[in-house]
């Protein structure tokens, strides 16, 4: 209860004395292209495969002719949408870009430069943080958005080259019985599993106290924390918004 | 002219500060001494404002930092430049945006007069024709002196140098003292050195406290240190054999 207390007053902290909206705009732009665009080929790679082998599996269990192959993507379809590409990419990106946060503030603390700033008079958590954040709520459901296309691609191609379903078949799946309310709750999804990541993460890093080992071991906490309430709160809102 | 008044800290019950008072004067270098472990850099953090004191109050100017509000200790925080232990560079940034740092955030000058402040700067600690280094790829030495290029920058009244020298060759640590003195006397700040390095203390100590368990043993200048009379500053002064020999004398 005391770590959530502090994580509560940190993320409080963000918002008091900001620097200038040019300062944050360029900080946050920077992040953007390191959170977001240099994780588009993982994401983009992870998904590609996830979505293959979701095709194949599918189709593997399907074994009664009294059960169409459009059947096939249509569960992918809603697989994708509703967990593969927000969570499973959610629990990549913890570990990519989470532990990267972690890790790079933790050693900015242990090498003095968050006392640099400090003393200078600027909101070191406001400064290095709020523009992580922003740039994750901004960019994850991108990313979301990129893993569900290329999930479903990845479907597709494995789907129709190894003969398990037809091209039409395929298509057909994809729009039959859709429910486009799936893309907002996958994208609500996203921005909380962004903030989650990011808020914890940076917060894990910023405390970091000790040398080079407490930074492994923050990172590692770092990961592990995010997880569990990407997992937790992916629970929550599938209570809350996916009631029948 | 920095003036502190009783200043205290514990961690966890342990005492590392007790009731130290003193004052650090402007134009001079002012030194903190002591051994590993004294609270030396603890009282420097209360000075500064990264760790707050359980009592006592720490004047600037005559400016209560210790009591003074948020916008209050910001403004005072503007005008104090900082040479950190490992000099705190920023990894992702080269040598000149280090520099340039203060002054993208804390001023609206134009950039080609904050070109024209960086190059001064780092000319002015023997720098040159490095600016698109990254800090990664310049020696310790060279660390300390971008750091205090930086701490500059801005014009601080106030500089603080915290083991400025650890770590270096003693040709450069002395090259780094005399830096930091000339630096302090050509700008008329107010300079506050922590160290234990005897070289510091006498080549710059104009003024020096001596710091012995968390208490103030000892305040005086580098030509009165050799005769203190208190036991536990001849005891640290006098670890060296150098140092011995010229007692002798």
């Amino acid at each position: 209860m005391k770590e959530f207390g502090q994580y509560v007053m940190f993320i409080g902290s963000l918002f008091v004395r900001r620097e200038t909206f040019k300062t944050y705009y360029k900080l946050t732009l920077d992040e953007c292209i390191l959170i977001g665009v240099k994780s588009i080929s993982l994401v983009a790679l992870v998904s590609f495969f996830i979505g293959a082998v979701t095709t194949v599996q599918t189709a593997y269990n399907l074994v009664s002719p009294l059960i169409p192959r459009f059947v096939i993507s249509e569960v992918v379809r809603e697989m994708t949408l509703l967990e593969l590409a927000p969570t499973i990419i959610a629990l990549i990106y913890a570990g990519k870009i989470g532990s990267s946060m972690a890790g790079g503030l933790g050693t900015m603390r242990i090498t003095e430069q968050i006392d640099a700033l400090e003393v200078m008079g600027i909101n070191s958590s406001s400064y290095l943080v709020l523009p992580k954040i922003t740039a994750s709520i901004l960019t994850y459901p991108l990313l979301v958005i990129i893993a569900g296309v290329c999930a479903l691609t990845g479907g597709y191609l494995v789907g129709t080259i190894s003969g398990v379903v037809t091209p039409n078949d395929f298509v057909y799946g994809l729009r039959y019985n859709f429910n486009d309310f799936n893309i907002t709750f996958a994208l609500i999804k996203s921005f909380v599993f962004a903030f989650l990541i990011s808020s914890i993460s940076s917060f894990k890093g910023y405390y970091t106290q000790g040398g080079a080992l407490e930074v492994g071991i923050a990172s590692t906490a770092a990961v592990t924390a995010s997880v569990i309430a990407v997992l937790l709160s992916d629970y929550l809102l599938a209570q809350l918004l996916l009631r029948a | 002219m920095i003036k502190i008044n009783r200043i205290s800290k514990s961690f966890n019950n342990k005492v590392i500060l007790s009731n130290i008072s003193g004052e650090f004067e402007q134009g001079k270098t002012n030194l903190i001494i002591g051994s590993s472990g004294t609270g030396k850099s603890v009282l420097l953090k209360c000075i500064v404002g990264l760790l707050q004191p359980d009592s006592g109050n720490v004047f600037y100017d005559l400016r209560n930092f210790t009591e003074a509000d948020k916008e209050m200790k910001a403004e005072i925080r503007r005008e104090i430049g900082m040479l950190f232990q490992g000099g705190a560079l920023f990894d992702s940034k080269n040598v000149e945006k280090n520099v340039m740092f203060p002054l993208d955030v804390l001023t609206t000058m134009p950039m080609d007069e904050k070109l024209e402040r960086v190059n001064f700067c780092l000319r002015r600690v023997g720098l040159e024709n490095i600016n698109s280094k990254m800090p990664s790829e310049i020696s310790g030495g060279m660390k300390k002196r971008v750091g205090i290029a930086r701490a500059i920058v801005n014009n601080p009244n106030y500089l603080f140098c915290d083991e400025p020298n650890s770590g270096l060759d003693p040709q450069t640590a002395i090259l780094i003292d005399e830096l930091i003195a000339e630096i302090t006397h050509e700008f008329n700040i107010t300079t506050t050195v922590v160290t234990h390095d005897m070289n510091s203390v006498m080549g710059i100590g104009e003024k020096i406290m001596f710091v012995y368990k968390g208490i103030k043993l000892w305040e005086g200048s580098n030509a009165e240190i050799m005769d203190s009379g208190v036991k536990e500053l001849d005891d640290f002064v006098f670890t060296n054999k150098v140092m011995r020999s010229l007692k002798g004398k």
